[in-house]
């Protein structure tokens, strides 16, 4: 992506960038770690995906980076501001989408309400973002009645009828057939060319490779790899990784 | 055998007749349990939702002590309340014993654990499940717990419910505190305890018939609440 002159360049964009980690470490409930000296730096302009098998540690690092856990060690920055102090400017899709028993348009309507959206001026962007995610003529069901990738698709849009600054996903699509899969990949490319920052979980490596720009490539709690995609798919230079996108089964 | 079915006549002719003394009984106690489970609710969901979302020092022992107190024998809290309102009682100056203000506390404490205790349940595991996504987007305290209690609906109901069908069916403490004085605080349970000791059993059966109705509906109304949630939000 090009960069604009500094003078040119649009107001506010995305201030909280660049995400700087440094020296993570996040210690388990019995001692283990579960993440170890994860160090680096993420900058505007990308989709980046955390790739890595099960178990890798990407959902406790998207959830530091998040502030929903406290490193046991290390630093997390946004743009210099603390992940609790970000986290409002940031959209969070979870593995299992966390819907309320309420219907579609209400699980819409309860984050404007809790932005502090004023009740007239939700009804256009509910209706706007139930658009976007191609739910609009299931603002009524119930949320949990939902199929699986209707319900993730509508965690997406209430992710972004903020519209956040940046989106992070874990591994929205993990339990979804091909087509719902697909669905959900164009919206993040959607939420992506909107402008948002898009940070991304999984393990599926045909995933990683449709949507990356970069690829941090996490195993066992280590960051053994950040490159580009390109440079990434063409050949890793960790010997984990470079057997991971072969489809070795590593643990 | 004979007596038996005469019994049963005399019953369903005191139902269909609405009988005065029979209607006047159901009604004492249909308010009476009203009122015990709306002023047990009124306590049990805000202290249900703090020990379930609040840390402080004593929470489990609160929890066990909720959970325990489900299960206290109504003769008992009966006696202490009779201990507690009687003349020489602490609380003996109100003279409410034997009215039915008592027979409303004694089932109110009966029940209030009940409610109580199903409200923490369901608030934690609501809790569990909604605390990532409310602290994600921000959600202060009271918006939080407005949310689990909104969305927590029709579990809750089904706890106030189960309250309304411990404390109609209840016997010991009522009779203690309320002493089955005619025209007073004579109840279902209470009269069908005494009548039957005294072999009236036709105004005994009665009650019991209307008894069983309003339990089964309690039963039912619960069920169809839970089946209704489970069916519209899963
Ligand atoms: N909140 C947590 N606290 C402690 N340990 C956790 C927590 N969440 C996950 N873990 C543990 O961390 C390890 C990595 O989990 P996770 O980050 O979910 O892996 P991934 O998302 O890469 O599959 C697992 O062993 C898991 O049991
Ligand atoms: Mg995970």
């Amino acid at each position: 992506m090009a960069e604009v002159e500094g003078s040119l360049e649009p107001a506010g964009a995305c201030p909280l960038l660049p995400l700087v980690t440094d020296g993570l470490c996040f210690t388990g409930g019995d001692r283990r770690l579960i993440l170890d000296g994860v160090s680096f730096r993420l900058d505007d302009g990308f989709r980046t995906v955390i790739l890595g098998p099960n178990g890798a540690g990407k959902s406790v690092l998207l959830r530091l980076c998040h502030g929903l856990l406290r490193p046991t060690a290390g630093q997390i920055t946004w743009g210099g501001l603390s992940p609790a102090a970000a986290a409002s400017r940031q959209g969070m899709v979870f593995q299992r989408p966390v819907l309320l028993r309420r219907s579609v348009r209400a699980n819409i309507e309860h984050v404007l309400a809790i932005k502090g959206v004023r009740a007239g001026e939700r009804g256009a962007r509910v209706r706007a973002a139930l658009e976007r995610a191609g739910l609009a003529r299931l603002a009524d069901r119930p949320a949990r009645m939902l199929s699986g990738g209707e319900q993730q698709r509508l965690s997406i849009a209430r992710a972004w009828v903020m519209e956040p600054e940046v989106l992070l996903l874990d591994e929205p699509s993990s339990s979804l057939d091909p087509a719902a899969t697909r669905a959900v990949e164009d919206l993040v490319r959607e939420v992506a060319a909107g402008g948002a920052r898009v940070i991304m979980t999984t393990h599926d490596i045909g995933q990683a490779r449709r949507l990356a720009d970069d690829v941090l490539f996490l195993h066992r709690g280590h960051l053994l790899e950040h490159s580009p995609a390109s440079s990434f798919f063409a050949g890793p230079a960790h010997p984990a990784a470079a057997r991971f996108i072969q489809g070795d089964l590593i643990d | 055998m004979t007596d038996f079915v005469n019994a049963f006549r005399t019953a369903f002719e005191l139902i269909v007749g609405l009988d005065p003394e029979l209607v006047r009984i159901v009604t004492l106690s249909l308010q009476i349990s009203l009122a015990a489970v709306l002023a047990a609710t009124v306590i049990a969901l805000p202290l249900g939702a703090a020990v379930a979302l609040l840390r402080f020092p004593g929470r489990r022992a609160v929890v066990i002590l909720l959970n325990a107190a489900m299960g206290l024998p109504p003769v008992v809290v009966g006696l202490v309340v009779y201990l507690l309102l009687s003349r020489a009682g602490p609380l003996g100056s109100f003279g409410l014993l034997f009215t039915p203000t008592a027979m409303i506390v004694a089932q109110c404490i009966l029940v209030m654990p009940i409610i109580a205790a199903l409200t923490r349940q369901t608030i934690t595991d609501l809790h569990e499940e909604y605390d990532e996504y409310l602290r994600s987007v921000g959600a202060g305290p009271l918006r939080s717990i407005g949310t689990l209690i909104r969305d927590g609906r029709f579990r809750l109901l089904t706890a106030v419910l189960a309250g309304f069908g411990r404390a109609i069916a209840e016997v010991g403490a009522v009779l203690i505190v309320g002493g089955n004085i005619q025209n007073v605080t004579r109840v279902m349970t209470t009269t069908i305890a005494l009548e039957t000791s005294k072999g009236n059993l036709a105004l005994a059966l009665g009650l019991g018939l209307i008894l069983i109705i309003v339990a089964t509906t309690i039963n039912g109304l619960a069920m169809a609440v839970g089946e209704a949630a489970e069916s519209r939000h899963g």
